[in-house]
């Protein structure tokens, strides 16, 4: 079964609130100081999925891709220490401040490029826009069928048995492959790759391809050519106003508040 | 031509919230120059009740396929909608069939969508979107190259309008059938017990920092106590201590309830995407700088472990 997932380096989602900046001037984020980029949360989820769904077949190829600047090649090597065989690197300096919609394009172009693919994994959103949009775009752009929010996915003959996380419950659905899956924290932990593994990585290929070896012209990709043009970009402000409840027992201080509660017609 | 599609969305016999919501957001719009406000639905039944909301023209379909909970049978029909009704603005909810419809219908037509949107302005006959990123430390305002600007909307972001049943408008039919090449195998609804998380008057969210998932026991009496709905943060719904259904947050549920109650729950932005629209925050938490602590109205800084009891023992008292 050959597979191809897709990778995103992004800021540490988790960075906390306090250290997160942003330039309004350049509408970008500024990166905290000594906090690395990481994978997207997501995007080892989906390779997880890929690696057990590659050996559950007993044999086939797992590519890794990913576009982004010079450092998301460690967001390749990461997938190709947890198992994957290949890896391509879109990179290009003309993409810089590109949106989703460019982003699908390109990763589109890039897997019809690779060629043989039998199911396309991806993330349920990168954790930087938020937006979760790529996996539809590129199923689309390719004409094949995207299914989303997976939970477990299992290969059944010429598809894929999808258990998808709902609003308010779960959905099993089948799809015929090929296919885009997009992958969600309820997959489950990812493996973590051990240090003979990433090893064993660096010995493994990255090719590298620019927009012109996908046959994109620069007047469709970078910020200049956003489909969606970002406006502005800000740290919303909030305000604390809290009262902290004093008191010499916890018992006290639940009784404290249930009166501030009940003054405020809140219970 | 010109105008605004919302694309409503039934669930169970019943036009989802959301919906009544979109219209709100279309109305203000319209009011501000945008056009006329359409609305898609699937089923005649419902076409009154959304030109009493606030829509000028219904596209009714009755194709097959729309009720089996999956996006790619809308597109067909309403992209017959945006044709028909010459909109230039299409409105869906973050839901489960907004979520992958908008992006169908942006890259279908080639052009983008602001997803889960909170706010929407017209500016010289465009829209200008505002949408929270980077799990909610950020805001962006965002405009569309394209023609077409195709947005889904945050629940509970716009308030319905009042339905005024002396409002009148057209009720059209569109032809177009959808398919899929997915099929549907089965269907599993999360059972949840007591109040609908999203309705509920009073939310009580427990976090990593119970420590220990029979903790959700005592937050669910707590919760029945106040009328209220359990809900948790992601970090809890991870470790399996309760079920994903009732998460709150970027990627769970989003709740406005008047009374929000934080236990143990540190206040990571993509907990507050999902709550911060609180009317009254409080938080139970060991830490006086957690963030939660920060945006709450009342907090007690101390275990849950005794504070909680106390307060269950407390409410039994006054009621
Ligand atoms: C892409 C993405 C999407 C996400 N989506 C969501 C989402 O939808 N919803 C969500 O909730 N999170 C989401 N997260 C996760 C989020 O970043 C945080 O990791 C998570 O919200 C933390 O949960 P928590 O507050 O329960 O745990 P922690 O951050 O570990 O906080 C535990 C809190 O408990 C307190 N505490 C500990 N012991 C006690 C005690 N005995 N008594 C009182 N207080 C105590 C601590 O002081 C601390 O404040 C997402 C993350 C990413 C990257
Ligand atoms: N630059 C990128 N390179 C590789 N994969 C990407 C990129 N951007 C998005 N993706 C994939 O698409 C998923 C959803 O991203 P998005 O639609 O941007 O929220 C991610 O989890 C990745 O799997």
């Amino acid at each position: 079964m050959n597979i191809i997932v897709c990778v995103k380096q992004i800021p540490d989602p988790e960075t906390p609130a306090a250290s997160f900046k942003v330039d309004e001037q350049a509408k970008k984020v500024i990166p905290a100081q000594g906090v690395a980029p990481v994978v997207n949360p997501y995007d080892p989820q989906a390779t997880e999925a890929a690696l057990q769904l590659r050996d559950a077949a007993g044999g086939g190829k797992v590519t890794v891709v990913s576009l982004g600047p010079d450092s998301a090649r460690d967001a390749i090597k990461h997938a190709l220490a947890m198992g994957c065989d290949e890896g391509v690197l879109i990179n290009d300096d003309a993409f810089e401040g590109q949106d989703n919609f460019q982003t699908a394009n390109a990763l589109a172009k890039a897997i019809d490029k690779i060629g043989e693919y039998d199911l396309i994994l991806m993330g349920r959103a990168a954790a930087d826009w938020d937006m979760g949009v790529v996996p539809i775009g590129v199923a689309q752009a390719l004409g094949i069928p995207a299914v989303t929010v997976a939970k477990s996915i299992e290969k059944d003959g010429d598809s894929v048995k999808v258990e998808r996380v709902l609003d308010d419950g779960f959905q099993t659905v089948k799809a015929p492959l090929p296919a885009v899956v997009s992958v969600s924290n309820e997959f489950g932990e990812p493996r973590y790759p051990q240090l003979r593994q990433i090893m064993m990585a660096a010995k493994k290929t990255v090719e590298v391809w620019s927009a012109s070896d996908l046959g994109l012209s620069p007047d469709e990709v970078g910020e200049g050519n956003r489909v969606l043009p970002l406006e502005a970009l800000y740290i919303p402000k909030i305000e604390s106003n809290v009262e902290i409840i004093e008191g010499e027992s916890p018992e006290e201080k639940a009784a404290t508040l249930v009166a501030r509660l009940r003054e405020a017609k809140l219970i | 031509m010109s105008g605004i599609l919302v694309v409503a969305e039934v669930f169970d016999g019943e036009l989802q919230p959301i919906s009544h919501e979109l219209l709100g957001a279309a109305r203000k719009l319209s009011d501000g120059g945008a056009g006329p406000v359409s609305a898609f639905v699937a089923g005649e039944a419902y076409a009154q009740d959304l030109i009493h909301h606030g829509a000028d023209t219904v596209y009714v379909s009755n194709a097959q396929g729309l009720e089996i909970g999956l996006a790619d049978p809308y597109l067909a029909p309403v992209n017959a909608a945006i044709e028909q009704s010459g909109a230039d603005i299409v409105l869906l909810g973050q839901t489960n069939i907004g979520r992958d419809l908008g992006p169908m219908l942006a890259f279908h037509h080639k052009t983008a969508v602001s997803m889960e949107t909170v706010d929407l302005q017209l500016q010289d006959g465009r829209l200008r979107a505002t949408r929270s990123c980077y799990g909610g430390n950020a805001r962006a305002e965002l405009t569309w190259k394209e023609k077409l600007q195709v947005a889904t909307v945050k629940g509970k972001s716009f308030d319905a309008l009042e339905p005024d049943t002396s409002r009148s408008g057209e009720v059209k039919n569109v032809d177009a059938a959808g398919e899929t090449k997915i099929e549907v195998l089965s269907t599993e609804k999360a059972e949840a017990s007591g109040v609908r998380l999203e309705d509920a008057p009073v939310v009580v969210s427990g976090g990593r920092g119970l420590g220990d998932p029979s903790a959700f026991t005592t937050l669910e009496e707590l919760a029945g106590l106040l009328n209220g709905a359990t809900g948790a943060s992601r970090a809890a719904c991870d470790l399996g201590w309760y079920p994903p259904s009732q998460q709150v947050g970027l990627t769970g549920k989003v709740v406005s309830p008047n009374l929000y109650l934080a236990v143990a729950i540190s206040g990571a932005s993509q907990h507050m995407a999902g709550m911060a629209g609180s009317k009254n925050i409080v938080s139970i938490n060991k830490d006086p700088d957690s963030n939660m602590v920060k945006v709450s109205k009342y907090a007690i800084i101390d275990d849950y472990k005794k504070v909680i009891p106390a307060l269950i023992e407390e409410i039994k008292k006054v009621k």
